[in-house]
């Protein structure tokens, strides 16, 4: 009894994995429209309505699961995707914030480059501090006498004039805006060449005024003003500014043609939002035009 | 007690087919962690522990076949391996007739593993590209973790669809020492 136990066993095993060397051989053997393949696609037809019936049914079983999974998987990456959240944020500040400098750098080259102002030992520096006051009226800067930046050097950015370095130590300097009370710009207009000074008004910062501006010059709103560098007749006094630097647009003209004119002035420059700046650090040719 | 041949031979046939239709239409569908559960090695070894080496060949490798109809997939591999796996799951039960609980777990990671690497050892013989690497390691042995956390509630389920059919319940018999090679219960029918 146990031996024919075994021996059939044995036997149906062998027979079984015969058969199934077999049906691999012949599967392999046949090409695609053989007995074999035939038949597989006759069971496959077979299954396929079973399948699609099967999947129907069982579509709310397999959504709950894959909910549950999913649910499991979503907590797991919750933390992961908040690291990548964050890393991802900090890199898009810093391209964007990579992107403004660029752009600031880019346009105080072009300035340079237009202005002839490459000649003047420009050095960069960026603004790491300003006043708190709501006048603005100084800024610090993160480059001193280290590199070259002496009082009295002319500041710009890529819009125009903004100020003057008044006090250096070795790795920053501080800088009194043009908006500053203290400050005097000499100042002419673009197009007819008339000139004064530039200061601030009794309105405060952001009230700049051409002043001194004798009254046969005829000055429209619109008008540009540029710095004028050293004038013909200052009697060897040098300018501190180079000439043509953009300061400002005329806004207003009260009392045109007369000894009491106001001529209003809108700085280029968004003396609130400096980020980065160059000074100035040698005059050419004596600042004049 | 009577063996019911007809009663076990179409409980299987129903455990055969039902066990496919749900691994292709449901088991296949849902990830947990990236990974399936493969239910059909574990069933084929669940019916070999169950009932000894002989059934359990002739139903893995009739599954396998099935598998491999409907998946459209060379016909034989599956065969070949899942008659291996019940057949070694039904000597593992009359030789050593293990009644620990865990044992379903373990027989169902190493049939899981063992239904992967015969995959994976016959397609590479049969000249298909396999996609050797972390990725695929990755899968296997994920595939084997998750079989074995199911491979307990797969193993009661077989029983229960079985267990009428049986000669004598397993529940209530004793552990018998090898002595003589061992017998399934069929056998002993």
């Amino acid at each position: 009894m146990y031996d024919r136990t075994i021996r059939r066993r044995r036997l149906t095993l062998a027979a079984l994995v015969a058969c199934s060397l077999l049906l691999l051989t012949a599967y392999f053997g046949e090409s695609s429209d053989g007995a074999l393949h035939g038949f597989q696609r006759g069971v496959f037809s077979v299954f396929v309505p079973i399948q699609e019936g099967a999947s129907t049914v069982l579509k709310p079983a397999r959504d709950l699961v894959g909910w549950v999974g999913d649910t499991i998987d979503a907590k797991g990456r919750l933390g992961e995707l908040e690291r990548s959240n964050q890393n991802l944020r900090a890199r898009s500040i810093a391209a964007s914030d990579a992107l403004r400098v660029n752009a600031q750098l880019q346009g105080l080259l072009n300035f340079d480059n237009a202005g002839g102002l490459a000649a003047a030992k420009p050095v960069t520096a960026r603004v790491i501090g300003q006043s708190p006051t709501v006048w603005y009226a100084t800024v610090t800067i993160d480059q001193g006498s280290d590199t070259g930046i002496r009082a009295g050097n002319p500041v710009i950015n890529s819009d125009g004039l903004i100020g003057q370095v008044t006090t250096v130590t070795g790795h920053a300097a501080i800088v009194t805006l043009i908006s500053d009370g203290e400050m005097a710009v000499p100042a002419r207009i673009s197009a007819g060449g008339a000139e004064g000074i530039v200061q601030t008004g009794a309105g405060g910062p952001g009230d700049l005024r051409l002043k001194f501006i004798a009254r046969r010059y005829r000055v429209d709103p619109g008008a540009a003003v540029v710095t004028a560098g050293t004038l013909a007749n200052s009697a060897g006094l040098q300018s501190l500014y180079p000439p043509g630097i953009p300061i400002g647009a005329v806004t207003r003209v009260d009392d045109p043609g007369t000894d009491a004119q106001k001529i209003y002035l809108h700085s280029y420059a968004d003396l609130q939002k400096l980020e980065i700046v160059q000074v100035l650090t040698a005059a050419i040719n004596g600042n004049r035009p | 007690m009577n063996l019911d041949y007809r009663s076990l031979s179409w409980r299987l046939g129903l455990i055969c087919v039902v066990t496919v239709v749900f691994q292709i239409a449901a088991v296949s569908q849902v990830k947990i962690f990236g990974l399936n559960a493969d239910l059909v090695p574990l069933v084929a070894a669940s019916v070999g522990l169950i009932l000894g080496s002989l059934p359990g060949a002739i139903f893995g490798f009739a599954i396998g076949m099935l598998l491999d109809l409907a998946l459209v997939e060379t016909v034989g591999v599956a065969s070949l391996i899942l008659l291996a796996i019940g057949f070694a799951a039904g000597r593992l039960r009359e030789l050593r007739d293990p009644q620990g609980a865990i044992v379903p777990l373990l027989v169902g990671a190493a049939a899981t593993a063992a239904a992967q690497a015969g995959f994976l050892v016959l397609t590479f013989l049969l000249g298909q590209p396999v996609p050797f690497g972390w990725a695929l390691l990755w899968d296997l042995l994920g595939t084997v973790a998750v079989n074995a956390a199911i491979a307990i509630p797969v193993f009661l389920v077989v029983r229960r669809c079985l267990i009428a059919a049986l000669p004598e319940d397993p529940r209530r018999r004793r552990r018998r020492a090898y002595t003589t090679g061992g017998l399934s219960p069929l056998s002993r029918s």
